[in-house]
């Protein structure tokens, strides 16, 4: 799970400091944008979110610096609540931060799917605070987190990248632990869709890829380090291939695998030149 | 050189930090205090950055046949080989000027990039980046599908002075900048065009099962229409390769082929 320790300096009074920019500053939380508080002070958009986090209430409080100093009325455990009670609030206090921390990932999920979230988190791309694509094709554009799963604790977020088309790992070793649940399976799809000129950018973009070869000869295709991959980063080119495109509207075409004998197939072309058919 | 501009990236700073306090010795000391302890190998391998290098044997650079056409590369050739085997004369080192003695440092880290490329091509050195490759010295693939796969530094090209290294992922075959910028400032010349070629062909068996999974963004549990189609004629693209290969009597469950 995310957020190993929960931050030990808000255990102080004294000076007071909010907590959503506190939190959204914090190192290693750079892919977080601040979410308003009076969208978190809709219920509409907290619909669901009780059952998904403990101390909901509490937590809530926590997330829009309105904590109570009376804690009674939450009080669950009966048993020792008054013998070691100084102690109680201490652990109660840092499992309230945990699930303020898990609140605020939820509604951060929801949050930059709406339009003034999907503007925050453009900036933020913009500003590449999400880190750029690692491929050297793809000439350093921006990425995109993305969760592979909208429940906590499933996966650790990933990033988009809107020219390959591909998934990759965050670099930094300190996004590698961050809840992917907080950025939501949904929220590449959503952003390419409102930002049309993203994909107007990308699709112009040249799309040159790599071939790996020994002293300027491409390697057989039969040979085991053979290129295997090269459809991976593949596009139509041909007019053929456009055809062929168009036939995977809604599924793969595999009639188009039947009959040919190797000879019109379009990818021979494309592919190493070594090989003679 | 062109330095992509990402490696100069804030989310790198950890990690440059941390190498920092591990590395004892900082970049171009050693040249100005003009005694040169150890051996000039050894500090160059241990040098931040340099863990892309592998150890070049002595005998291997001192053999002249092996450096052919390396002598127009730097000035003073014989020196600077002499120099890199820490067979020069004390008293000519102490003799030398300080900003003499910090061209001869720079042209023998020049010469070692360009020995490097030639010899881990050879059976030795192949073996040696063999090691690494296995320790995963030269890093993992940051794509999501690949599972760590370790990658091998390549050139784009051959001529010193044009590009920077980058790393070739055996697993989908495709290339990517260094994360770190402490390597993505190393020439690429240093390893050459063909090291990877001639890695994978010289050990199949380091050759992975290509993953075949690939991601489509998804707007509340459903594939973005654009994404799909391409993904799904690329999978059309794989499979006319998967059948032909077959047809070709090649076993693509084992190295080199396909993870299902
Ligand atoms: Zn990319
Ligand atoms: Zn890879």
């Amino acid at each position: 799970m995310s957020f190993i320790e929960p931050s030990n300096d808000s255990s102080d009074s004294g000076n007071y400091e909010e907590w959503i920019p506190t939190f959204c500053s914090r190192f290693g939380h750079e892919y977080f944008c601040q979410v308003p508080t009076d969208f978190i002070e809709d219920d509409f958009n907290l619909t669901g979110l009780s059952q998904e986090v403990a101390y909901y209430r509490k937590a809530l409080d926590t997330i829009l610096d309105l904590e109570s100093t009376s804690d009674e009325e939450e009080e669950k455990n009966d048993a020792s609540s008054n013998s070691k009670k100084d102690n109680d609030a201490h652990v109660t206090r840092s499992i309230v931060e945990h699930s303020a921390e898990q609140l605020y990932g939820l509604i951060h999920a929801r949050f930059i799917l709406t339009k003034a979230g999907l503007q925050a988190m453009a900036e933020k791309f913009d500003r590449k605070e999400f880190g750029t694509c690692p491929r050297y094709h793809c000439g350093s554009i921006q990425l995109l987190p993305c969760g592979l799963s909208d429940t906590l604790g499933k996966q650790t977020v990933r990033l988009y990248c809107p020219s390959c088309q591909d998934l990759y790992i965050p670099q930094s070793s300190r996004h590698l632990s961050l809840e992917g649940a907080y950025w939501g399976t949904s929220f590449p799809g959503v952003f390419l869709k409102h930002f049309k000129e993203l994909e107007d950018y990308v699709e112009k973009k040249n799309k040159e890829t790599y071939e790996l070869k020994i002293f300027g000869f491409s390697i057989a295709k039969e040979a085991i380090c053979g290129p295997r991959m090269q459809w991976l980063r593949q596009y139509p080119k041909t007019d053929e291939e456009w055809e062929e495109f168009k036939k995977c509207e809604f599924e793969i075409p595999k009639e188009l695998l039947e009959d040919n004998p190797g000879s019109q197939s379009s990818d021979d072309n494309n592919m190493s030149s070594t090989v003679t058919n | 050189m062109s330095i992509p501009e990402e490696s100069v990236e804030t989310t790198e700073q950890p990690d440059v930090v941390m190498a920092d306090a591990l590395v004892v010795n900082d970049q171009d000391d050693g040249s100005d205090s003009g005694e040169y302890v150890e051996y000039w190998i050894d500090l160059f391998l241990g040098k931040k950055g340099h863990e892309y290098f592998c150890d070049i044997d002595t005998e291997y650079i001192t053999d002249r046949f092996n450096l052919i056409n390396l002598q127009k590369t730097v000035s003073k050739f014989t020196t600077v080989v002499q120099y890199m085997v820490d067979d020069l004369e004390e008293g000519i080192i102490e003799s030398m000027s300080p900003a003499r003695l910090e061209q001869l440092e720079t042209d023998t880290r020049k010469l070692y990039g360009l020995i490097h490329a030639r010899y881990i091509i050879t059976a030795k050195g192949l073996q040696k980046m063999l090691q690494k490759y296995k320790a995963a010295d030269f890093g993992r693939c940051p794509r999501y599908h690949c599972n760590h796969q370790p990658l091998l530094p390549v050139g784009l090209h051959d001529i010193p002075g044009i590009d920077c290294v980058k790393l070739y992922c055996p697993s989908c075959e495709d290339l990517y900048n260094p994360k770190s910028s402490r390597h993505s400032a190393i020439d690429g010349a240093y390893f050459g065009t063909s090291f990877p070629g001639m890695f994978l062909q010289g050990f199949p068996e380091m050759c992975p099962k290509h993953p075949t999974k690939r991601y489509v963004p998804k707007v509340f549990g459903f594939d973005l229409h654009k994404q799909a189609q391409l993904t799904r004629w690329q999978e059309l693209q794989r499979l006319k390769l998967e059948k032909l290969l077959i047809t070709k009597g090649i076993n693509l469950n084992e190295s080199g082929g396909y993870q299902f």
